[in-house]
């Protein structure tokens, strides 16, 4: 069976783009191969700056005939009926088959497709790819109208069995397909051909590019961590860097240098940042002190010099950028240590939202609700309001100025540089975390209180001016702010009725928008208006939360369903309790008590709820044991008895496992009930009594959880 | 002239390599735009030139103005005037990277002691409407040139797509003679009968102009400058387009209108420079802009020198 190898030969491909491409790539041509009829063994793709690859072993050499029978219309069906079969297979009366049908005879479409030749098939297919490829961006070039990431230069596209290898015959938009490619732009110019994906992967070693991006990366890899280890240093691992590297070298040449003593003083954050951000350097750091002493550059070529020149042409842009990073950071800290007001000011006139007033009036709204919340997060008040209006206030530092993702960090310097409290300045770096599912979540409880209001001030703010997310529009990150609200709340066991602390916040944020004056519009001038007009966002917002909420349980393992069981409960905007009952439902429902509980407690109430509804009245009386006949039924009110003993207490010290246990175990009584027993008896006193008996079913359940919400 | 063969010695020989080279790609070499801006981009060169269907081929040095870049002449590489050398080749050639590395080779950046690399960097311009792609083309991790297909300018495609090339000469020479300071890079032969510095010519104007930027330039004068420029540009291209005066052919005035874009743009980054446009405001005046240049590309399209049949 032929092995296909595939080469896209370009200028160079962003890093970022390569790893995404390599997959479309496979993907895109695999896909039309098999539909065209074709099988293969196996594919796989590579990506270095200039080029593309794809190589498929044991592709079939050709599709397999095809034929397809149509049943039609009877043959003395009318006009319309034929012409319309005619239409839809595209052929003419005179190509129709007929058959005996049963009692009728009936026109066949018989259609045979012959086997396509792999080569036609791959032209196709891959001339497909090219015009259709989905680049984030891609762009035309010269005269032409051909669109890539950048120019496309040549195509090798061949197709090797023993025999040897054959150009598959294609020509895009001039481009014509050959079995020739070339190798390291400064190392090894010139074309050569290649007869197979191994004579490819060889030669290319040979002309200086090493394919597998993998192997690049693992060299650049083993380099730096046995240099830093030889020196007694350790590289920062860096895996979205190393990536990225590997996808700007076709020959990787490793290369470390010193950092000049006068900026081993900065923090090691922001020596790893600008070397990253700025020149894609590893840091290589000094594991007794902590302290990054080294920069790793990647070269993409092996120079004459061993790399001296290019080793001193890094060292000294590095040095341009540090300086500056230095001058940021002297600048920086004297404002720090004048207590920082220069930055509290100039954080007036910056606007966080047009709606929403500017950072400093949000800074003012988060620290009111820190305050709030330290109660909730035992932490001291006066030190969480403080901790609020400082912890953003590095936003205007000059470092953050220059490196955004530096913010929180270096909040902590600054705040520990103006001596400022240990926990003050944690809280200025933590109080933004955590940022995705996976993150680090904040336990010191000044920095939870600091971290939840920052969140919740964001979700009221644009609750309050109605900007929320939609589809997959979330300009605001409002979906991972309510997240982060979720798991700081969980992983602190936080108790607070978020719906409450959700309305004051909406309306100071209401209070932020600009006022518009109109004669038409009605003043709020009581309170009262105002906190109701508060109220309507609020809960809304609570819902998005709540959905959030099934989002992140539904990876824990737990319905949609039994969270709506629970939702359905007083007290939900209690966040810890909401999760409490629905872990201990779920747990419950996956014995085979629990989903057999279910059933009956269904059975129980669909029974009630017809009988309500047919005679108009509630069957909530107490029933009465005298009344009851068999020993299923004795037994049942025995058990509901116990049961109740069991569960309002456990509910009231919020022992759900306890209550659902006890909940569990009214399974085999009330399923001997249902089987010994007919409700809906001719004595009425008899029926009146067992439906008040499957109230007390339903009320005891339903102390627990909402169980008619329960699917299945 | 003749180049020597070694290392250039000063910053002109830097940009008199560059000119015989790109002279010797066939190249019509131009002369700086007679006005001020903010890149060699700006020069109706390039930006005009984009557009249409005729070929063009041009390079030539444009002194680019930042006013908010100004150090007084104290920081190593950054000044509020500086040199781009700008090539643009429309259609884009097959070998324009190839071109390009011989370019760096003429002014000594060799490829067998150099790590040059070409690192995506996409180009847009909010007060130009256009955008195209490209990288940052490196030299041992220091940014020393940009490189662009230019894919869109005011609103238009660019068909055929031209290559753009722009060098930041000053900071690609410093490298060069292994310079630290900006200010004390020889800018003409050091042994010359009279060896001037970068400094000996620009440090003067360069604390001049920061402090003009900074603290001296009227910013009611500005706005005002900056709101006749806009209404100038709209009123030369509401003219009708046939001329009475030249033989009633069409005649549109697209290049002084032009010419007033630029006066905005760069009464823009005075008054921006002055501290005194708000961060809101700023984006009013960049679309502001933006819409001259849309109006003086949408004229220029239909001109003769875009290849338009009149």
């Amino acid at each position: 069976m032929p092995d296909l190898l595939i080469e896209l030969f370009s200028e160079e491909i962003p890093a970022r783009m390569q790893a995404r491409a390599r997959e479309d790539l496979k993907k895109l041509v695999t896909d039309g191969l098999v539909e065209a009829g074709l099988t293969y063994a196996s594919a796989g793709a590579f990506s270095t700056p200039r080029r593309l690859c794809l190589t498929i072993e044991g592709l079939s050499a050709e599709s397999p005939a095809l034929r397809e029978e149509r049943k039609g219309p009877r043959t003395d069906a009318p006009g319309p009926a034929i012409e319309g079969f005619l239409r839809s297979t595209g052929l003419t009366l005179d190509q129709l088959v007929v058959r005996d049908d049963k009692k009728a005879q009936v026109y066949y479409a018989v259609v045979e497709k012959p086997g396509r030749k792999a080569p036609a098939i791959i032209a196709d297919v891959l001339e497909k790819t090219i015009r259709t490829f989905p680049w984030p961006k891609s762009m035309r070039w010269g005269s032409g109208n051909l669109r890539w990431v950048r120019p496309l230069h040549s195509i090798l596209c061949i197709l090797t069995t023993e025999a040897g290898a054959e150009v598959v015959d294609l020509n895009v938009d001039g481009i014509v397909a050959g079995n020739s490619t070339q190798g390291h732009r400064f190392l090894a110019p010139g074309r050569f051909g290649v007869q197979s994906f191994d004579d490819y992967l060889a030669k290319l070693r040979a002309a200086k590019v090493i394919l597998d991006q993998a192997e690049r990366a693992e060299i650049i890899r083993n380099y730096a961590t046995q240099t830093a280890f030889a020196q007694g240093l350790e590289v920062v691992e860096d895996a979205g860097l190393l990536t990225e590297i590997a996808g700007l070298v076709e020959w990787p040449v490793p290369l470390m240098g010193p950092i000049a003593e006068e900026f081993l003083g900065l923090p090691p954050e922001v020596l790893q940042t600008s070397m990253k951000e700025h020149q894609k350097f590893f840091s290589i750091r000094n594991p007794a002190t902590g302290r990054i002493e080294k920069f790793l550059t990647v070269a993409n070529t092996e120079a004459a010099d061993n790399g001296a020149t290019i080793l001193a042409g890094n060292g000294k842009v590095l040095a341009a950028r540090l300086s500056d990073a230095r001058f940021f950071w002297d600048n920086d800290l004297r404002v720090a240590n004048e207590g920082m007001t220069l930055w509290a000011e100039g954080l007036k006139s910056v606007t966080f939202h047009n709606k929403l007033g500017s950072q400093a009036g949000r800074i003012d709204r988060i620290a009111l609700l820190a305050r709030e919340l330290s109660a909730v997060t035992a932490a001291d008040a006066a030190l969480t309001e403080r901790a609020a209006r400082l912890a953003k206030l590095d936003l205007r530092s000059a470092m953050v100025g220059e490196f955004p993702e530096l913010q929180g960090t270096m909040g902590r310097y600054y705040a520990l540089a103006a001596g400022e409290d240990q926990a003050l300045a944690d809280a200025a770096r933590d109080h933004y975390s955590p940022l995705g599912p996976t993150d680090t979540v904040p336990t010191a409880p000044v920095s939870v209180a600091v971290a939840l209001a920052d969140k919740l001030d964001t979700l009221t703010g644009f609750w309050a001016i109605d900007e929320k997310p939609t589809g997959s529009k979330d300009p605001f990150a409002l979906r991972r702010a309510a997240l982060g609200v979720i798991r700081l709340i969980l992983t602190n066991d936080l108790r607070l009725n978020l719906l409450q602390t959700l309305v004051e916040p909406v309306r100071r944020n209401r209070a932020a928008m600009p006022v518009v004056t109109s004669d038409e519009a009605p003043s709020l001038s009581s309170d009262r208006v105002e906190a109701e007009c508060a109220l309507t966002p609020a809960t809304d917002l609570l819902g998005f939360i709540h959905d959030r909420l099934k989002v992140f349980l539904k990876d824990e393992g737990i319905r949609h369903d039994v969270i709506d069981a629970c939702l359905a409960m007083p007290g939900n905007d209690d966040i810890t309790l909401l999760v409490k009952r629905a872990r201990a439902l779920s747990a419950m429902l996956s014995t085979e008590d629990g989903t057999n509980l279910i059933q009956g407690f269904k059975r129980a109430n669909n029974i009630l709820t017809q009988a309500e509804a047919k005679d108009g009245v509630e069957y909530s009386f107490g029933p009465d044991i005298k009344f009851a006949e068999g020993d299923e039924e004795k037994a049942l009110f025995t058990a509901l008895d116990q049961a109740e003993a069991s569960i309002t207490p456990a509910m009231r010290t919020e022992d759900f496992a306890a209550a659902m246990a006890a909940m569990a175990a009214l399974r085999a009584p009330i399923d001997a009930f249902f089987t010994a027993v007919q409700v809906n008896s001719d004595n009425q006193l008899v029926r009146r009594n067992r439906l008040n008996l499957l109230h007390r079913i339903r009320t005891i359940c339903g102390q627990v959880a909402d169980l008619s919400r329960i699917d299945g | 002239m003749a180049v020597s063969p070694e290392k250039p010695r000063c910053f002109q020989d830097v940009i008199l390599r560059l000119q015989n080279y790109w002279a010797a790609q066939g190249c019509a070499v131009l002369q700086p735009y007679d006005m001020e801006v903010g890149a060699g981009t700006f020069h109706p060169a390039t930006i005009l030139r984009a557009l249409g269907s005729r070929p063009w081929a041009a390079a030539y040095v444009q002194p680019s103005r930042r006013p908010t870049d100004g150090r007084y002449g104290e920081n190593p590489n950054r000044m509020q005037h500086y040199y781009q050398y700008q090539v643009i080749l429309k259609p884009s050639p097959p070998n324009l990277q190839e071109l390009y590395l011989g370019s760096l080779k003429e002014i000594g950046l060799d490829s067998s002691l150099h790590d040059i690399r070409f690192v995506e960097d996409d180009w847009e311009s909010p007060t130009l409407g256009a955008w195209g792609l490209g990288w940052e083309v490196w030299c041992d991790g220091m940014e020393v040139s940009q490189f662009t297909y230019f894919q869109q300018v005011g609103g238009h495609d660019c068909r055929p797509v031209p290559g753009e090339l722009t060098y930041g000469i000053e900071r690609l020479a410093m490298y060069v003679l292994g310079v630290d300071h900006v200010m004390e890079m020889p800018f003409n032969d050091p042994d010359s009968p009279v060896p001037l510095s970068y400094g000996d010519v620009f440090r003067q104007t360069e604390q001049e102009y920061s402090r003009h930027n900074f603290d001296g330039a009227t910013p009611e004068m500005l706005l005002r400058h900056f709101e006749d420029a806009e209404a100038e540009c709209a009123r030369l291209l509401a003219f009708e387009a046939t001329d009475p005066k030249f033989h009633g052919r069409a005649n549109v005035m697209v290049h002084p209108a032009y010419d007033q874009c630029i006066k905005a743009s760069h009464l823009f980054n005075l008054l921006d420079a002055r501290g005194v446009i708000s961060v809101t405001e700023r984006q009013a005046y960049i679309g502001r802009v933006r819409a001259l240049a849309k109006k003086c590309a949408d004229a220029f399209v239909l001109t003769e020198a875009a290849g338009a049949t009149l």
